[in-house]
Formats: structure tokens, sequence, C-alpha cells
């Protein structure tokens, strides 16, 4: 049960970063991935970073191997897509800080888009190793959200990793809800602060996949399976478990440090 | 309230429910949650000698009406590393039966001595994945090398050896009838059934690796078959797999000849809270059809051995 679509277009996002849009009409909540096959390489999860309508999108890191194969696609290359799946943010907080590192941005992006439209207040803090991988900065701001930016070489914006801002945002500002997506080393360092101040974090987390029904056990985190019971966790289930910005399992299952 | 409770290869099983391999394997926490959420018992994914990746996806495809195809390719992390999640699933008191799989009786004996090391009260033995070179069906589609590889196993552990039998054989039940005189304990009938899928407009199969195995309602027929001519030819339990979703699923192959059954893609529609129903819905079930136990009803669609007419409703 999967679609072949064509690539109607790709986007360069970040030196290192591809969005690939096509049509796919099943609704989509933010949150929610779906499988994306590149036939002859793999099939792989991806969020959905743009999901309005019958034209969505992905945005992909080229980390390695299929993701690299990514940046090779042109527009009108087939594609197989199934889903979508997994669950999705919970829009009713009304003032929402929204942290994203790296790529982990492209499924904060349509989530943020959606509660502000809904009416909440959206704080964005976007962290990047550079200026030039920045990832849909502009995108956010030309939503109307308010948008700060750290980058790890000072290149734009406080200078230093995003956890700074995020010290500082909350330390200024009233929230109900954290959204997070990155390194798992920085969400579980923004969950630390934001429940200091007492305010929930949700974390959208990402594994090895294969089957993403709930079956195969490949995205098994501690006691759930990120396909079925994820992406969008509570931080502070995630920091339960023992693996949580420590352990990912590799395509074998075994657990690897991250 | 009917018994539940009922044995395969002398293990005693709180209900006839097991996790099939395969499913929800992989780690430790995994196997807990299927015991917690209600399971009788519990199968590791098929462990081997060395770490697997398995295939490149598409390694899965949900067909129409419920029917599944997959060709994993048998990743599993190597017996070396697997013993650790073992254990998690033991510590939270599950019935943990180890699953092995090897490229030679040999190798079969040899991982079935390690697993027996982590505390599994049985070892099952995969002879019959339809889509990995070497092993798998390669090694179990043959009466003498079903009976090899389990003289081999028998020889080297203590605990029972399951045999898990391919349909995709001529005589399923030779291949049932040859581990049993190889020693095994139960057998274990069916795996899935060997099968293909094609994405016309890429022109090319749709699993990486071409052929799979079917699973899922589509084959619950096929299974009820292997168990049926399975039961008349062999003395030892049989597990029944193959399409199972509901207590009525199970009755089946009850009364086809098994005395539990595995569970496997029907997590995939209905969660892992399936095994918290099935077993107050088999018991309703089995109160209705009037069999008092598990037991009673195994192989209960059989002609009666005295020639006594069968109770009609």
């Amino acid at each position: 049960m999967r679609t072949v679509v064509p690539v109607v277009e790709t986007v360069v996002e970040t030196p290192s970063t591809v969005t690939l849009r096509f049509d796919y009409p099943p609704e989509a909540a933010p949150g929610q991935f779906v499988m994306v096959w590149l036939p002859g390489d793999d099939e792989l999860p991806m969020s959905l970073s743009y999901l309005e309508g019958p034209r969505k999108g992905v945005t992909i890191k080229a980390m390695g191997g299929s993701t690299r194969a990514v940046l090779g696609i042109a527009a009108g290359a087939p594609i197989g897509v199934r889903g979508p799946y997994g669950n999705r943010f919970d829009l009713a907080p009304r003032r929402i800080l929204v942290v994203g590192g790296g790529s982990g941005t492209a499924v904060l992006a349509p989530a943020a888009e959606a509660a502000a439209r809904g009416g909440a207040s959206v704080a964005v803090a976007l962290g990047a190793t550079r200026a030039s991988e920045l990832l849909f900065r502009d995108r956010l701001r030309a939503a109307g959200l308010r948008v700060e930016v750290a980058t790890d070489d000072g290149s734009e914006g406080t200078p230093g990793f995003v956890t700074g801002l995020v010290e500082r945002w909350l330390s200024t500002e009233p929230f109900d809800a954290v959204w997070t997506c990155g390194p798992e080393v920085m969400m579980a360092k923004v969950a630390a602060l934001a429940r200091a101040r007492g305010v929930p974090t949700f974390c959208s987390v990402e594994r090895h996949m294969k089957c993403a029904l709930g079956l195969c056990d490949a995205c098994a985190l501690g006691p759930y399976h990120v396909c079925t019971d994820g992406p969008v966790f509570p931080a502070e289930r995630l920091l339960a478990t023992p693996d949580f910005g420590r352990f990912h399992r590799d395509a074998a299952g075994r657990r690897r440090p991250l | 309230m009917a018994v539940l409770e009922t044995d395969v290869a002398g293990v005693r099983l709180r209900n006839p429910f097991l996790l099939a391999s395969g499913i929800w394997g992989e780690s430790g926490e995994s196997l807990a949650g299927a015991w917690r959420a209600g399971a009788g018992g519990v199968i590791t994914k098929s462990i081997g000698s060395a770490p697997r990746a398995g295939y490149p996806n598409p390694t899965i495809e949900l067909l129409d009406g419920g029917a599944m195809l997959n060709a994993m390719g048998l990743p599993n992390p190597g017996i070396d590393e697997y013993p650790a999640e073992i254990e998690i699933a033991r510590r939270a008191g599950a019935t943990v039966i180890g699953s092995v799989f090897g490229g030679t009786a040999e190798e079969f004996a040899t991982l079935a001595g390690r697993i027996a090391d982590t505390g599994v009260v049985a070892v099952e033995l995969n002879l019959s994945c339809p889509h990995a070179r070497g092993f798998g069906a390669e090694v179990g589609s043959t009466p003498e090398g079903v009976e090899t590889i389990l003289r081999a196993v028998v020889g080297a552990v203590r605990i029972p050896a399951i045999a898990k039998i391919t349909p995709n054989a001529a005589d399923p039940a030779a291949l049932a009838a040859a581990a049993e005189r190889g020693g095994a304990a139960a057998v274990s009938a069916i795996n899935t059934v060997r099968a293909l899928a094609i994405e016309p407009r890429l022109r090319r199969p749709v699993l990486a690796h071409g052929l799979g195995g079917l699973s899922g309602p589509a084959i619950k027929p096929i299974g009820l078959a292997c168990v049926w001519q399975i039961f008349e030819r062999v003395r030892i339990p049989i597990v029944g797999v193959g399409g199972i979703e509901t207590a009525d699923d199970a009755v089946d192959y009850l009364l086809a000849g098994a005395r539990a059954v595995q569970i496997g893609t029907a997590v995939a529609g209905r969660g892992i809270g399936l095994f918290g129903r099935l077993p107050a819905d088999l018991d309703r079930r089995l109160e209705a059809l009037g069999f008092p136990s598990v037991r009673a009803a195994v192989g209960a669609a059989h002609p009666p051995a005295d020639g006594a007419p069968r109770p009609a409703l």
C-alpha cells in the first residue's frame, strides 16, 4: 500500500539539506512522518516538512549512505511514499517555545506554523553549526513567528549552542510548552532547562526504522516504538529510558552509543 | 471458565498465545512489553552467530485484506550481544523461548547451546525463513536436513528443541516427522509463505530483496492445512502459526491439532494489547463450544480414534 509519485520540485535549503516536494493527497498532522522509498536504494522515515494540502514535502539532511543519494534526486524522479505514520504535536498550548537543532527544524516548521495559525504565540530558537546551515529561518519569519538564532561558530545570531537562547527565553517569558527536535543531547538539555521552569517539553525523536508498523522492533527506544508510540514524546518519558540521549540501535538491533 | 493453561514441549504456558519470532523481539524491553501485555510466552527474534543488518528497505509491504509481505533478511544483534536482551525479558518474569538460525547443523547446535545458557525455557529452530540465502528454508526444506539439524541440537542442549517448519515444501508434514525423529520436543507450523509483490510503475519488485514471505489472514488456511497434516503424522505437540488475529482463529488451530499458537502480523493492526484481550475471548469461545480447556480442544476436528460419533450441537 504505497504510492509511487514523481518528485515535483527539489529545493536546496542549506549546503547539506534538500527538500523534495511531491503530490500525495492523504491528510497529515504536524509531527507525522512518511516512509519514502528511493527506488533501488532504500526506504527511509522522513518527517513531513510541508503537509498542508496535497503537495507534501520532506526535508532531509545528507548524512551519508541513502540520505546522501537524496541530494542527487532530480525533479521528475519517481519515489515511493507510504504513510503518514506516527503521532502528532498537540496544538493546544497557547504559548510555545520551538527549539530546532540543525535539520530537526524540518518537522517543527509546519507544527509551529499550524500552532500560530491557531492563535498560539510561538517563539522559535534555531541552532546550527553555521549561518548557512540554519534551516527554515526565513520561512518561519515569513510566517510571522519570532525567530532567534544561535550558531556554533558565531557566524549569525548568538554564538554557541541554541540552549543558551533557550535559557534566556525561558527566563524572560512564560511558556506552556516546549517543542524540540535535533540532536538528542541538545533535546535532553532543553528538556532539563524547561523542567526547571515547570514547562513540559515534547521531543520528536529519530531511530533506525524498517517496517513503520510497530512490528519489527528496529526503532525500539526503551519500552516504546518510535514509529507507533512516537515520534513525538513527552520528554520525561524519554528521560526515564536508559537510551534517550545516550544509545540508539543499529540496523542489526545492537545498542550503540549515540 | 475454560482452563487456558497449556504446555508445549514440557513448557507450561499461562495461555496459548505466544509472541511469534520476528515481532517485537530485537530488544529485551519489547519482549517484556509483550509479556506484560498478556502473552503466554515470547519468542525472540531469530539469532545468528554474527550481527546482521538484514536487507535494505523496503523490507515490508502491506497488501489488501490485511496480508503482509516481508523480507527483513534475519536482522539480529548476534549471539554475543543478544543475551543481555533476554536477561531484560527474563527479569520481567517473561517465559522466553529463544529462536536461532544457522547454516549448518553444527552452527545450529552451537547457537542453541549459547542461547540455552541464557536461561530460555526452550529453543525454536528457524528452519523456515523463506528469504535468507544459506539459512532458514534453504537448510530446512528436506527431511534429511531437518533431522540432521535436530539431532545435532538435541545432542547439545538440555532444553526442549522446537522445529519451526516451512510451508514452502512439497510435504511439510514430512519435515515435521523428520524433526520428531531427530528428537524435537515440538514443531511450530508455519513460517511465512514465499511470495512476491511487483511495482509495475518502477518495473521492479517492491521488496529490496525481491522475494518475501506472506503473512496475515490470507495464510491461515494454509497454516491450518499444515497443522492438520502434521497432527496426523507426529505425536509431539504442535504450535500453530499463520494468520491468527482472533480467538476464533486460535480455536480453529487448536481443533486442527495445535496446543498453542503464535501471533505476529496481527500486532500491526491490533496493537500489542491484543495479547490482553485474546485469553478472555478464547475462554468465552471454548465455553460456548463445550470445551473445558485448551487441551480438550486440541485435535478435536480430527476423526475420533475409536470411531465414536462427534458431538453435535
